[in-house]
């Protein structure tokens, strides 16, 4: 196993095993599901796959899906980054509490979280109340499904960049300043460079999630069809219909968009990587 | 109250002004304050509306009860299973060079491109009475979906990438020169692993069987496709809150919430407790 | 003597010691070579930290035996099916049916046992129609299903042929022994004053009803008003048609389920007037206090029946069956018919009902699913991908 696989030999033991339990773990829990939908897929063939999926209705539900994904994504890419920020950098009574608490959207489930955000801002929420009178809805519209993804896909920017902002050495920033730089062209320059890697792979994996996001979204989008139907929901009601067949046409075609978006922020990442100098 | 937010280190040229501190700090806690902790206020309060003795009675009943145990087990089985898993991809993956790792790691992260709706209808497509392997399995009177197999595997696929995630860029970071020095030393594999590799990794380690852990207590959507709702036997904890939810309990089902969310807190803050307690040790690793 | 030194920050080595360096370091030979670093502390001061001491070798490999140990209990407790054990059944039922069985499976297991038998273990599984009907076709072992409508059943025997074609007709009132219609629920003092059908597609009217595609309830409310829009214009199902798409646009939120509409009604306070079925909106006036809504009874409403069926391939054996059969056949008794008007279903038998759950069903003209021709044919042209109800979102 060992020579025909490897590229070089290391003089660690442990490759045989270790690389046996990573595939069959690898095979039972995530190939062998995948390869039953995409077997699915094969059968169905390429024609029937594009005439079940290109439907304007279908389509609309792509499109909002991603849509609101890329913007939570956008959001948590920018508060992440603060958050980690100031997280690390400041010291300040709560902090530690904040810090705590970043994870909770992955310990709540997120149907709860989707009926607590319903509560709050639903119009006769806490939340809700307030806005009305400026005529600002976002239970049941789009921006429910934005804020439910923003919950979901918080802790992934912050966790990504926060170990990287503890490594950095004060001395470039140091530098920076002897020479003359200001503040915040030293911030720019300097360390949003060090951190840009970080930041794409927090970036993928929030936007990925908030993509295939079911459990909280169905309860504060309206799920009206080429309005607020989210792709996941399309999924389920193909599902309830017994057409096992065009479920499986969304979730493929929802698999290839994140898989094909995944890639293009790993190529952007090993490209920026080589920019600077693998940092 | 001048000093509520003094940098780390007082070196003004690695720190931004008072005024834009003050101004981050300010955005930080109100965003936060908003989007994570009004959230969690609303599901405790809702639990609590009818007083404490009502959520603890609701939580004390047997479907509940059985659901807690549920839960727990199924954390108990899927995140040491997660973390060997972890443990072994990250040694073949930083330890050794071989073709296709590249591609390998992509296969390890995609449980989180998929969504968990599709996980669950590709594990019936698998295992479903309609598909021959499943229709193996019920022929030898085993069950794998709408029973706890299948509910194990679910929550497997969903929270696959995470122990695997947070070792392979330490490890990489880490390369592989003091394992080769204890070698040499003549120590063994297995000892050098628990003696110098296992103690480099523990904190990434740690963390990544506390996501873990919390994201495997709280699965909702592939479990859901999969479990069969049966009471007090296939429900786990977020089940059954759905399920409490849409009977109108909505006491019961916000205290089995808080529940939920105070077992995942505990995890967190017990993490942030070792952190702190072990500071300096922490720093230590870090730094070299 | 023997020394412990520290060559980097994790590799230790141990060897006799040499002699002192400097910089507080020392050499020590370890039979052959000769190595130098800084000495580690002795025993005493290098207290193991509770971190490290649960990462040891020996916690670990505990670890990881109790793993394997928790792995095998959960697999080999999985195909449980112990001979001796006392007969179970699973019914797998649709979401607003919780509290009827809950209470029907006490009164059951009380008479099965009067009768002299063991008592039966009876497990339940709610949840929506259609999707309970996909479970089992997946492979849910249930005996017994109780589900919202007829087509949810048809298409388990259509799929799996566990359940004879003609099974609508083994048990009485096509095998629906409860059944149910289709009301309005509005807010105290019906503030935008809706009576009948035709208000309902007002300007400023919001309806709140679930998606027919996920939900059974969903589809008695659409056939319903189709039922109602059909006899207003005379048969024009293009006017129907019309109608129903006015109706659905004044949905603000289409849930997935009819529990869900409610919650959002009641509890978010959102839309003017909520399509539920009856026994749902008695239940929401009980759980949320009378005054709070009110219930509006339109002129024509529809018959559900959600019936109940046997799933004869899952019997494992004889004295399954036999329970099996019982907990259907009891449904009709005096007893659990009064139990269903209790629990504000429309039972037909109403001799053992107390004077005040008969009294609560107001008349009203119900059409019944065969006028539409059936499920078989209402199905398809209905609720199927491309059907009436996705023409009436395409069409927009």
């Amino acid at each position: 196993m060992r020579t025909g696989i490897l590229r070089s030999a290391s003089p660690l033991p442990g490759f045989g095993l270790s690389f046996g339990i990573m595939m069959t773990v690898l095979s039972i829990v995530v190939l062998l599901p995948i390869a039953a939908l995409l077997g699915r897929g094969l059968t169905i063939g390429p024609a029937d796959l594009w005439e079940m999926v290109n439907s304007q209705r279908i389509r609309s539900a792509l499109l909002l899906s991603f849509r609101a994904a890329l913007i939570a994504s956008l959001f948590n890419l920018v508060f992440g980054l603060l958050l980690a920020w100031v997280l690390v950098r400041y010291r300040f009574w709560g902090r530690r509490l904040i810090d705590a608490a970043i994870d909770l959207p992955f310990a709540l489930p997120t149907a709860v979280a989707g009926i607590a955000l319903t509560a709050l801002y639903a119009p006769n929420g806490v939340f809700g109340q307030l806005l009305a009178p400026f005529n600002i809805k976002i239970a049941y519209t789009e921006i429910g499904i934005w804020l439910a993804l923003i919950f979901i896909g918080l802790p992934f920017v912050v966790r990504t960049v926060q170990p990287v902002i503890e490594e950095l050495d004060h001395e470039l920033e140091e530098a920076s300043a002897t020479l003359g730089a200001r503040r915040i062209y030293t911030l720019y320059r300097v360390i949003l460079p060090t951190l840009t890697p970080a930041l794409l792979t927090g970036f993928a994996l929030a936007l990925a999630r908030s993509v295939g996001e079911y459990g909280s979204v169905i309860f504060i989008a309206g799920n009206l069809p080429l309005q607020t139907e989210i792709a996941p929901l399309l999924i389920v009601i193909r599902l309830e219909e017994y057409n096992y067949d065009a479920a499986t046409a969304i979730g493929l075609a929802m698999l290839l968009i994140s898989f094909a978006m995944l890639l293009a922020i790993n190529a952007i990442q090993i490209w920026s990587r080589r920019r600077m100098g693998d940092v | 109250m001048s000093d509520i937010a003094y940098p780390v280190r007082a070196n003004p040229v690695t720190t931004e002004p008072r005024l834009a501190r003050y101004i981050l700090i300010g955005t930080v806690v109100v965003l936060i304050a908003i989007l994570l902790f009004a959230p969690l206020i609303a599901v405790f309060s809702e639990a609590l509306r009818e007083g404490w003795s009502a959520a603890i009675s609701s939580l004390s009943e047997p479907d509940a009860r059985s659901a807690i145990q549920l839960t727990l087990l199924v954390a108990a089985v899927v995140v040491p299973l997660n973390a060997v898993f972890g443990i072994a991809a990250a040694w073949a993956i930083t330890k050794f060079d071989f073709r296709g790792k590249a591609f390998l790691i992509t296969l390890i992260d995609l449980p989180f491109s998929v969504s968990p709706v599709v996980a669950g209808l590709a594990l019936v497509l698998l295992f479903g009475s309609n598909s021959a392997l499943g229709a193996w399995f019920i022929a030898h009177d085993m069950k794998i979906v709408f029973a706890l197999p299948g509910i194990l595997l679910a929550t497997m696929f969903v929270t696959f990438p995470f122990v695997a995630r947070e070792l392979i860029p330490v490890m990489m970071e880490q390369g592989r020169a003091e394992e080769e020095a204890a070698l040499t030393l003549g120590a063994s594999g297995w000892r050098t692993f628990f003696t110098v590799t296992l103690p480099n990794i523990r904190w990434a380690l740690l963390y990544g069987v506390l996501l873990c852990n919390a994201r495997a207590m709280g699965e909702f959507g592939a479990v859901a496709v999969i479990s069969g709702k049966i009471r007090g036997e296939t429900t786990t904890m977020p089940i059954m809150i759905e399920m409490l939810y849409n009977e109108y309990l909505s006491v019961a089902a916000f205290s089995l919430a808080a529940a939920l969310a105070m077992l995942a807190l505990v995890t967190l803050l017990l993490k942030s407790l070792l952190e702190w307690r072990y500071a300096d040790l922490l720093s230590a690793t870090r730094r070299h | 003597m023997i020394r412990t030194i520290a060559i980097s920050s994790q590799v230790l080595a141990q060897g006799t010691f040499v002699r002192d360096l400097v910089g507080g370091h020392i050499e020590i030979d370890t039979g052959g070579r000769r190595l130098s670093g800084k000495p580690v502390a002795s025993r005493k001061d290098t207290r193991v930290s509770p971190v490290r001491a649960a990462f040891s070798a020996r916690h670990l490999r505990a670890g990881l035996l109790s793993m394997i140990a928790a792995i095998g209990l959960a697999v080999s407790g999985a195909p449980a099916v112990h001979a001796q054990e006392s007969v179970e059944i699973l019914n797998v039922s649709y979401d607003p049916t919780r509290e009827f069985y809950r209470a029907y499976n006490e009164l059951f297991n009380e008479w099965w046992s009067e009768q002299g038998n063991d008592p039966v273990t009876l497990r339940q599984s709610h949840g929506g129609s259609g999707g309970q009907a996909r479970s089992v076709i997946d492979g849910l072992e249930a005996q017994v299903v109780t589900l919202a409508l007829s087509a949810d059943i048809d298409v388990i025997a259509e799929n799996t042929g566990k359940i004879p074609e003609d099974w609508q007709s083994r048990l009485p009132h096509n095998s629906s022994p409860y059944t149910s219609t289709i009301v309005f629920l509005v807010r105290e003092g019906n503030p935008k004053g809706i009576e009948d059908w035709d208000d309902l597609v007002g300007e400023d009217v919001q309806v709140i009803t679930p998606n027919p595609k996920t939900s059974g309830g969903a589809r008695w409310n659409f056939l319903a008003g189709w039922g109602w829009a059909l006899k207003e214009f005379g048969g024009d199902e293009k006017k129907a048609q019309n109608y129903v798409a006015a109706l659905y646009g004044n949905v603000p939120v289409l849930d997935t389920g009819a529990r869900g509409s409610t919650n959002t009604f009641v509890q978010r306070g959102m839309g003017d007037v909520l399509l539920a079925w009856e026994n749902e909106a008695f239940l929401a006036l009980e759980e949320q206090g009378e005054d709070a809504f009110d219930i509006v009874v339109p002129s024509i409403s529809i018959l559900a029946e959600p019936p109940v069926a046997l799933i004869d391939e899952n019997i494992k054996s004889d004295a399954q069956r036999e329970a099996a059969e019982a907990y259907l056949e009891h449904l009709y008794s005096p007893e659990a018919q009064a139990l269903a008007l209790k629990n504000f279903y429309r039972a037909w038998d109403t001799s053992a009902a107390s004077e005040e759950d008969i009294a609560r069903f107001p008349e009203v003209e119900l059409l019944s699913i065969e006028d539409f021709g059936g499920w078989a044919e209402v199905q398809p042209t209905f609720f199927a991908d491309g059907g009436i109800f996705d023409q009436i979102y395409e069409g927009q």
